[in-house]
């Protein structure tokens, strides 16, 4: 989040001057999306993230431009205790995170193969992956039982249901200028309780969404924290151009 | 140590420098060409903020190049390749992503600074008699340029790399007759594909490179052939002192590579705040749908081409008939090219021109400006609306042009050029 801030200053900053119009974020469905609230540069939620990551999504999903060595020093983990907590498999730990599953049999149980999940935070931005994770309700006509606000008619089942218990999507009807009855989402009611209590479960979807995130760009807290330093000889490199510029041009009648 | 020992070593070292310059010289015009082109190219004294743009497209080219050089050594152009390299180079190559990044961003600033450097020129009158050769060297390098970014475009192989090609490349199909074989051939195959890819790759990475670099030192070769234009539009050749040097001329060397040493480092500031800090630049620089491979089952919700595209894509589809809208998107590219026979003024400068020049050039940029933003948005019947009207601006720019520079009332010359030394 702080870093976040930071980078919309700057972004915004930069667009003012470079004469862009406005900025704006991805789009993703028509629901109106939850703030991720996620940071980056916090490791535990990291870690935590990623025990959510592969004990939850690596199942079905895979993050295969991810390497397991390079994840874990990225957020703080010795190579033993990555063996450990996160590596199911008898992969090399120089491995990428994939599955066993074969993409024909997932295609035939849930209809889509499962998409990777290395760049779905760059597609589709952090506070929609968190709205998504928090908008499944009871559909008894979908195969799965569940449906998603944020992404009608989803394929996915609501593996987080014994975390988070099962909602009810509570529904208001107006009648438009046609005289048609519209149905407009209201609200989620739990109708029973998870494992979690309603703010664990947000922080227990935050971390994932973080570590979603990270996935998406591992090298994105170095880039920015050497972005100060390049910036910083940049201005002090200009500053001195500068001196020399008026000094030669002192001549200049 | 020894001061004199030291001075003794200077000289010789000094002189045989010199002897390796002139065995040099004797075979190869290495000083002369130094002087002409650069220690003595005089150039007006009073050049202002909007002359940072031609050195830094040359900067630009050469950061291109560079960096293209080095995603050339990992890239990989193949449909079944190509978005795993790109993330391979993201992920694995060590400093991969700093040069992608630097490469990706030098696109949009390419175009950013050629907007300017064009500006510029219409601001001046730079294209005017007798640089109208320099004008169109200049804009054979803005189309090279977009054809250039058009076919980098589609190598990372994301979604919306895939479906930009196709919507662009349809744009032929709507020339009649030919039409349909002309964006087969363009693809060399029926639709966007692995072949599609190969080629727009080696045009990408060779063939338009190349003449991207003839036709800018052909550029520079008019520009120092008939000399620097500037904020007063003064020919500065008119006025020379009694050693034949334009009295208002500075040789270009120290003088404007010390300031334009200046530009470069305001510049990189800006360029790095983007690179470091916001890569995407909120999805103007590198589209969000890019991020997901090429599937030639499913469209990107909101297909739109990159910014700089944007302008002429309003009024593509501000036109209800798709050929007439490819057309005069054509042709609004291409009037550029004819601004120095379409403007009848008897002065260069918007200093000293009328208020009809400057009322349709503020027009024209704010049209420009408001094309781009419009490309961007999703076709609504307001934007549609809007974009029409801002097409008919765009385009009274240049057809009025005869007009209302011919009665427009100008401001008497000087003959020196204005300048405060500061």
């Amino acid at each position: 989040m702080r870093i976040d801030q930071h980078k919309n200053r700057i972004l915004a900053f930069v667009a003012a001057l470079v004469v862009l119009p406005g900025v704006s974020l991805a789009a993703g469905g028509g629901t109106h999306l939850e703030k991720a609230n996620n940071d980056v540069t916090n490791k535990a939620s990291l870690q935590r993230g990623a025990r959510n990551f592969v004990n939850y999504c690596l199942g079905c999903h895979t993050a295969k431009y991810v390497r397991y060595n390079r994840m874990a020093a990225d957020i703080g983990l010795t190579e033993q205790q990555m063996i450990q907590n996160l590596m199911f498999t008898g992969d090399s730990p120089h491995a990428t995170m994939t599955n066993g599953i074969v993409p024909a049999d997932a295609k035939r149980w849930f209809g889509v193969v499962p998409p990777d999940l290395s760049l779905i935070a760059r597609a589709r931005g952090s506070d929609y992956l968190y709205t998504f994770l928090k908008s499944f309700y009871a559909d008894p006509s979908k195969a799965t039982g569940m449906n998603n606000l944020a992404l009608p008619g989803t394929a996915m089942p609501h593996v987080l249901w014994e975390l988070q218990g099962t909602q009810e999507a509570v529904w208001e009807g107006t009648v438009d200028a046609q005289g048609n009855a519209q149905k407009h989402f209201k609200e989620f009611k739990l109708a029973t309780p998870g494992k979690l209590k309603p703010e664990e479960y947000d922080a227990f979807v935050r971390d994932t969404v973080n570590f979603l995130q990270y996935m998406g760009e591992p090298v994105q807290v170095k880039r920015q924290s050497l972005g100060f330093v390049v910036i910083a000889f940049l201005v002090f490199f200009t500053l001195l151009a500068y001196a020399l510029k008026k000094e030669y041009w002192k001549d200049v009648k | 140590m020894g001061t004199a020992a030291e001075k003794v070593t200077a000289k010789t070292g000094n002189g045989r420098l010199a002897a390796l310059t002139q065995w040099i010289d004797e075979r190869f015009p290495l000083t002369a060409l130094w002087k002409s082109q650069v220690s003595e190219y005089y150039a007006p004294k009073n050049m202002d903020f909007w002359y940072y743009f031609g050195s830094l497209a040359l900067f630009v080219l050469v950061i291109q190049i560079l960096s293209g050089i080095f995603l050339t050594m990992n890239f990989k152009p193949s449909a079944a390749e190509a978005f795993n390299s790109v993330e391979y180079i993201m992920r694995d190559v060590e400093w991969g992503w700093l040069i992608r990044y630097i490469h990706s961003t030098g696109a949009s600033a390419f175009f950013i600074v050629v907007y300017l450097h064009m500006f510029r020129a219409m601001l001046y009158g730079s294209y005017q008699k007798p640089r109208e050769l320099l004008w169109i060297f200049g804009m054979l390098i803005y189309f090279a340029l977009m054809a250039e970014a058009f076919f980098g475009y589609l190598l990372p192989w994301g979604n919306m790399s895939y479906w930009g090609a196709q919507v662009i490349v349809s744009l032929f199909g709507a020339i009649p007759y030919v039409g349909d074989a002309l964006s087969e051939f363009i693809r060399g195959d029926y639709y966007i594909s692995d072949v599609t890819l190969n080629r727009f790759f080696a045009l990408h990475v060779v063939a338009v490179p190349f003449a991207l670099v003839f036709l800018v030192i052909a550029h520079l070769m008019a520009l120092h052939e008939v000399g620097s234009n500037n904020p007063d539009g003064v020919e500065i050749k008119k006025v020379k002192g009694p050693d034949g040097i334009p009295l208002d001329g500075i040789p270009f060397h120290p003088y404007y590579t010390v300031k334009d040493m200046v530009g470069v480092g305001v510049f990189l500031i800006f360029f790095s705040l983007v690179v470091f800090f916001a890569p995407t630049m909120g999805g103007y620089f590198l589209e969000y749908a890019n991020f997901e491979p090429a599937n030639s089952l499913q469209t990107p919700p909101h297909i739109a081409p990159v910014w700089y595209f944007t302008p002429f894509y309003a009024i593509l589809r501000a036109v209800p008939s798709k050929g007439m809208g490819a057309a005069l998107m054509g042709l609004a590219v291409v009037l550029f090219v004819f601004l120095p026979w379409l403007d009848r003024s008897k002065v260069k400068s918007i200093r000293y021109r009328g208020p009809l020049f400057k009322f349709f050039l503020f027009s024209f940029a704010i049209s420009f400006l408001a094309l781009g933003w419009l490309g961007l948005q999703p076709a609504t019947p307001g934007y549609t609306m809007a974009a029409r009207v801002f097409s008919v601006v765009y385009f009274a720019f240049f057809l009025l042009m005869p007009w209302y520079t011919s009665i427009d009332k100008t401001k008497p010359v000087p003959t020196r050029v204005t300048y405060h030394a500061h």
